[in-house]
């Protein structure tokens, strides 16, 4: 029998029962359906969270303060936490050594906090940032309006603040026409010198909600440190982005001696825009693997359901299969036949599964929009492929049992069964 | 002499638990080309193996049969398949029919198994036309009469132009004066194409009908007796 005839036969008898091949193919519809959904969540996340890491800049270094591989509570074994040194302003000056450090071409230490802003009876919580003019460079912000904070600022301890687009938007409503305000950071009154542009949801909190006022105004009055020079950050921005490497050794190197710390035992880490990437992609990665897996099962369950079904159906038409071994049909005849039907109900579930999870992506991009997340699931081949292969070899798999059942039955058996 | 049917010492025995039951017993018989044989004996004389050992669905335990000049005993399954398709139509008590077809899908079927690719609806309509069922064809089986259905089953049963025909109990599900009219198509197939006919019935009146009747008793030979039909 050709193969085209047996696709039409397999049609043919899945048409005859439709109630029962439409459950049947519900069930793949649904585990394609959810693998090729939670794919591209999985995979969606994962572009949103490189893509925004990316915008931060690609040749930007973070220092902290505190070892990258810290075992056990501080004093617990050779080394105490008191002879950990915090990050100093006096780290970040030594840093800008063009001989020491030719690799790095901007630095802006920070201290970060959070506290309360109100204006008039609106209020709203979020971080704020002691920073130096320095910062708008290296993190590449942009002004909607009025200006940053320069030299001035700093040098004055003057009380201004550039607000984060959400955060002008919580206080006044909009996000225009609010420079020359008054708000209160903390209860203490500071002029709004600038807005920053919109720039969507970020990897660490949402840089479009967050307040930025001058360095020595926060260190004077907002957020107190244990030593006056202390800072809680320092952004490096390196000459180029191949650069980073080398000033990632510079900036370790004069910081270790600096703190005069042994190699291998440093109170501070140096992390690179790459090293964020990474391990947010790995663990957007284990988070796709995770929601695929967990749709796989479904999947799995819709493969069993087929083999189920075609149990049945292998009883249901023994007297039928014994006929066709009267009239000569062979062992692979009646294999093929039956391998078909269960192939081609994965199939249509698959391709059914492929449109439904697509438009299920679609659903999430929209709630995602009108929840102001700027997230969108993404439909790849790669996941079409994958559940397509994956379905038509569940039936396939799941299809074989029955098939060779229904195969080896014995013709005299068969034609007598009622 | 043209034997269609050499069956040699043919015994089947089937071991139900710790019980050996013996079917057939050491049964020889020979049939001609062209001839109408009728096998008769009360239940659990060894007509049902005896049907399926002639019809190749079964093989005997022990014995040689040939057919149509080819020696099916130690055939495989696949084989034997085959022996199927293109020397035995059969024609079932209960029609057999696939209710999901139309008749001359149903026809259609032994030739799809042939792999036959082209004229097989030429043939399938041949042969329905020639068990008068030219106006019938589109029809499902269940748009059809028992009379008609079993007809059907007929054409089906003659589309490969088989060596035999194997009917068994063909009128069992059909009231007297349908079952008289199948049993007149069969006979007058049997003479016009000249096909072997083997018709397994517990009716004295059919099996008279036959040109020798092979009586089974506890699966033996018990007696061939010469029937009504005409000479073969």
């Amino acid at each position: 029998m050709s193969f085209t005839q047996a696709i039409i036969e397999a049609l043919e008898s899945l048409n005859g029962n439709k109630m029962r091949s439409g459950l049947t193919v519900l069930g793949i519809v649904i585990g394609v359906a959810a693998v090729i959904a939670m794919l591209a969540v999985g995979n969606g996340a994962q572009a949103s969270i490189t893509g925004s890491i990316s915008s931060i800049g690609t040749n930007l270094l973070f220092v902290f303060s505190g070892s990258p591989n810290q075992e056990g509570p501080p004093g617990s074994g050779g080394r105490s936490g008191n002879n950990e040194r915090p990050l100093t302003l006096g780290d970040a000056n030594a840093l800008l050594d063009q001989f020491a450090a030719p690799s790095v071409e901007m630095v802006a230490p920070a201290i970060q906090g959070n506290g309360l802003l109100n204006f008039s009876s609106e209020k709203t919580n979020t971080s704020i940032s002691g920073v130096t003019p320095e910062y708008y460079q290296v993190r590449n912000l942009e002004l909607a309006e009025g200006e940053f904070i320069n030299q001035e600022h700093i040098l004055g301890r003057m009380s201004v603040t550039v607000l984060g687009p959400e955060t002008a938007i919580a206080l006044f409503g909009h996000a225009d026409g609010v420079v020359g305000e008054t708000i209160r950071i903390e209860g203490q009154p500071f002029r709004i010198i600038g807005v920053l542009v919109a720039r969507g949801g970020g990897a660490f909190g949402s840089e479009d909600n967050a307040a930025y006022i001058p360095f020595t105004t926060a260190q004077a009055r907002l957020i107190k440190r244990g030593s006056r020079d202390q800072v809680d950050v320092i952004f490096v921005q390196a000459t180029t982005a191949e650069a980073v490497p080398s000033a990632v050794e510079e900036v370790s190197s004069i910081i270790r001696q600096r703190h005069r710390t042994p190699v291998g035992l440093d109170d501070f880490t140096v992390f690179t825009q790459q090293d964020f990437l990474s391990i947010f992609s790995q663990i957007t990665g284990v988070l796709t693997i995770f929601l695929g897996g967990i749709a796989g099962i479904s999947l799995l369950v819709g493969g069993i359901g087929i083999m189920n079904i075609m149990l049945v159906s292998v009883t249901e038409r023994t007297k039928e299969i014994g006929l066709r071994k009267a009239l000569g049909a062979r062992k692979r005849d009646i294999l093929l036949q039956f391998l078909t039907e269960s192939s081609l109900l994965s199939l249509i579930g698959g391709i059914i599964g492929i449109i439904f999870g697509w438009v299920i992506a679609r659903i999430v991009e929209q709630v995602a929009t009108a929840t102001g997340n700027n997230f969108i699931p993404i439909v790849g081949w790669d996941a079409v492929l994958l559940s397509t292969g994956f379905s038509a070899a569940i039936g396939l798999f799941f299809g074989i049992y029955p098939a060779s059942r229904a195969a080896n039955l014995e013709p005299v058996e068969a034609l007598r069964y009622e | 002499m043209d034997w269609v049917i050499e069956a040699r010492s043919l015994t089947k025995t089937y071991v139900m638990g710790e019980i050996e039951v013996q079917a057939l017993r050491d049964v020889s018989f020979d049939v001609t080309r062209g001839e109408v044989v009728a096998i008769m004996g009360p239940s659990g004389s060894g007509k049902s193996t005896m049907m399926n050992t002639l019809g190749c669905l079964d093989r005997p335990t022990s014995g040689e049969y040939i057919l149509d000049g080819e020696s099916v005993a130690q055939m495989n399954d696949d084989q034997l398949a085959s022996v199927r398709n293109r020397k035995i139509g059969f024609v079932f008590q209960s029609f057999n029919l696939l209710s999901r077809l139309t008749a001359l899908g149903n026809v259609e079927l032994p030739l799809r198994y042939a792999g036959l690719t082209q004229g097989r609806r030429e043939r399938a309509q041949k042969a329905l036309e020639a068990v008068g069922l030219a106006d019938r064809m589109t029809h499902r089986p269940y748009e059809l009469s028992g009379g008609q259905q079993q007809r059907v089953a007929v054409a089906r049963a003659l589309v490969n132009n088989p060596a035999i025909i194997m009917a068994d109990e063909p009128t069992g599900n059909l009231d007297s004066k349908v079952g008289k009219e199948i049993m007149n198509l069969l006979l007058s197939l049997n003479k016009e194409l000249g096909t072997t006919l083997v018709i397994v019935t517990h009716d004295q009146k059919i099996a008279e009908q036959a040109q020798r009747i092979i009586r089974l008793k506890d699966g033996e030979l018990d007696v061939i007796e010469k029937g009504n039909g005409g000479s073969a």
